[in-house]
């Protein structure tokens, strides 16, 4: 099922009532979600992620704009009558209910020509529960669940009746690390063995990166981007999108552009070609520096972190804009620590070059 | 770690003094009593133990009339204040405007004095020769025929005490239960509103247990306060409560202590033993339906 947002748009009355104005936390939106795909909202919070998600489940009304599921207008459809299957950043399974009883709470509300015996409902139940891998649990109380036992359950609850759309409210947000990186492929693989269309909600960069088929990266209530999780980490659009994707960050430079070279200062470190003389910030990913003694970027060395398949060099330079700047290189260079200073050459594909006053991406030719 | 033992001890000993002069003791005393026969309050002699006590009060029809009333009032009272408290409870969590008014009106009872509030009632309720008191008025104009709540035949009585008691327990009840109410978390609802829960089946399913330990702690403590009626009694029927038939088992006790025909700790010790042995059991009974129906 594919879901389409048309010029959606969620504006809240500003909660101090002597100020006039409103909080506008979902702006203009309009996309497709393609049928059967995972798709990931993705931005730092308060930038109306989670509305956009409530708003597609339902809960909250949009202020203008249209949802559509398939063909099926359902801006003005109830939660209840959309299909939908939503998972919760806390979970809200009911504390005083079995596992099994919490799954099946759904399929009991259905009615008329719908509505199951007891048996086909527990065969739904532990054929979902088995597809989660919670089989084993059916009789514990959500209490006795360990966090991604719980998630799990969760995830159960909201797919026993075959939704048409899976929703996902920060799933990961609540476990630990190591579970939160085997839960994030555990929700991979049941989305694809389901082939529901899923929507989910995260701060974690990396985490929408790893999973989605697609992310959108929002900022304020407006779309920055949307696009496959590299192809949005190669091709930013803008220095927001830049800095939010990507461990270690992008490093951001100061710099000019003037007469077709690219300047940090006074060193030229690269040709470009296309883009008018002006300021502009110059973002590096740290996979672009390579170590080269007679490279045109001249850094202070810092310290060198080794994490076994590559090295780490931290180091300073007085037109980046943050304090160090991080560059990361296969293991197979041999790095001295000795000296004060680091020269690298640079990959022209990991270096992106934005205008100091939109901060939107320039591209020569 | 002995240290430490001590000087917890210590810290406790200031409770544990005043709660074993003031509640241990009397009750092992009331125990006693109640088992010496012939006691004489003026001597402050008694002819020896055994169980004539228990066997004279049992047979009292005025302790039969207050076991009965007593019974009656907390069979109506406890049920009928829970239930009504959880409707007027629920339909304050619904409501936005107002809400403050209301949540305030509803508990003014609670602050307002037992007596004053009988008087209230007396106004509204009794019948004099001058006038028939606000509810027989509209009694008659609904085609009824006046009757004497505070003198008159026994189920107007206990219909008066009823709702008096009601009155008087519920914005306890209400309080309760409200903020109970507000502690479920919004999660739940919109969980099961996603899923297309009925609303009745909300409730039932959803909200009723996840209030459950603050309900059975309204029943069992409703269950309890209610034996020990006797203010609201009194407020209502004046002192001389076995004249007017409507005697609960703490005024029996009271009137075996100090009434017209007091003087009698023995009896009196009896009767608040039996009526111990009673709360107890039913506390208990409640405490094993709760274990079952209570969740957390």
């Amino acid at each position: 099922m594919k879901v389409v947002l048309q010029n959606l748009t969620k504006k809240f009355p500003n909660r101090n009532k002597k100020e006039a104005g409103e909080v506008i936390a979902v702006n203009d939106f309009t996309f497709e979600i393609p049928d059967g795909k995972l798709i990931g909202l993705l931005g730092p919070s308060g930038c109306g992620k989670s509305t956009t998600l409530n708003l597609i489940s339902g809960l909250q009304k949009p202020t203008s704009g249209k949802i559509f599921f398939g063909e099926d207008d359902v801006t003005g459809l109830p939660p209840e009558h959309r299909g939908i299957g939503l998972v919760f950043q806390n979970y809200a399974l009911y504390p005083h209910l079995t596992v099994r009883q919490n799954i099946i709470f759904p399929l009991q509300n259905l009615k008329g020509k719908n509505k199951l015996t007891k048996e086909q409902m527990d065969e739904k139940a532990l054929e979902i529960a088995k597809l989660v891998q919670i089989d084993g649990l059916m009789d514990r109380k959500p209490s006795e669940l360990s966090g991604g036992q719980q998630q799990r359950v969760a995830i159960a609850r909201a797919l026993v009746k075959m939704p048409r759309v899976l929703l996902l409210d920060e799933p990961l947000s609540n476990l630990d690390a190591r579970l939160r990186l085997q839960t994030r492929e555990e929700i991979r693989r049941i989305q694809r063995e389901t082939g529901i269309t899923t929507v989910f909600v995260t701060h974690d960069q990396e985490e929408a990166m790893s999973i989605s088929d697609m992310i959108v990266v929002m900022k304020d209530g407006i779309i920055q981007q949307i696009g496959a999780p590299q192809e949005v980490y190669d091709n930013p659009v803008n220095l927001f999108v830049a800095k939010f994707l990507g461990t270690p960050p992008i490093s951001v430079f100061e710099g000019c552009v003037r007469a077709g070279k690219l300047y940090i200062g006074d060193d030229c470190i690269m040709d470009v070609a296309g883009i008018d003389d002006q300021d502009v910030y110059i973002g590096i990913r740290p996979e672009g520096f390579i170590l080269d003694g007679d490279g045109p970027l001249c850094c202070d060395l810092k310290g060198v972190e080794v994490m076994g398949r590559d090295i780490t060099i931290v180091s300073t330079h007085d037109g980046c804009m943050s304090d160090e700047i991080r560059s990361i290189i296969s293991s197979d260079y041999k790095v001295s620590v000795n000296t004060d200073q680091v020269r690298f050459s640079l990959k022209p594909h990991k270096v992106h070059i934005f205008s100091k006053t939109t901060e939107m991406r320039l591209s020569g030719n | 770690m002995d240290n430490r033992n001590s000087k917890a001890w210590l810290y406790l000993l200031p409770a544990i003094l005043f709660l074993g002069v003031f509640m241990v003791y009397p009750l092992v005393d009331v125990f006693i009593y109640s088992f010496e026969e012939g006691y004489n309050s003026a001597s402050q002699t008694f002819f020896g133990y055994g169980i004539y006590n228990y066997s004279y009060v049992l047979h009292d029809p005025y302790f039969l009339q207050a076991v009965k009333n007593t019974l009656i009032l907390v069979a109506i009272t406890v049920p009928l204040s829970t239930g009504i408290a959880l409707l007027i409870s629920v339909g304050l969590s619904s409501i936005k405007k107002l809400r403050e008014l209301f949540q305030t009106v509803y508990f003014l009872p609670y602050v307002t004095n037992t007596l004053a509030v009988g008087l209230v009632f007396m106004i509204l309720f009794k019948k004099t020769a001058y006038s028939d008191g606000l509810v027989n008025l509209l009694l008659n104009l609904f085609g009824g025929s006046s009757v004497d709540f505070i003198d008159g035949p026994y189920w107007a009585k206990m219909f008066v005490l009823c709702f008096y008691t009601i009155w008087v327990v519920m914005p306890f009840k209400i309080l309760i239960l409200t903020s109970a109410l507000a502690s479920v978390k919004q999660d739940y609802y919109n969980a099961a509103k996603v899923d297309g829960t009925s609303r009745l089946r909300i409730f039932t399913r959803i909200t009723l247990p996840m209030i459950s330990p603050s309900l059975f702690y309204l029943v069992i403590t409703g269950f309890i306060g209610a034996f020990k009626a006797y203010s609201d009694a009194v407020a209502l029927f004046g002192v001389n409560l076995n004249a007017a038939g409507m005697n609960t088992i703490v005024g029996y006790v009271y009137d075996m202590l100090y009434g017209d025909s007091g003087g009698f700790p023995s009896y009196a010790s009896a009767a608040a033993i039996i009526l111990f042995a009673i709360v107890l059991t039913i506390t208990c009974i409640n405490l094993l339906i709760s274990k079952k129906h209570v969740h957390y």
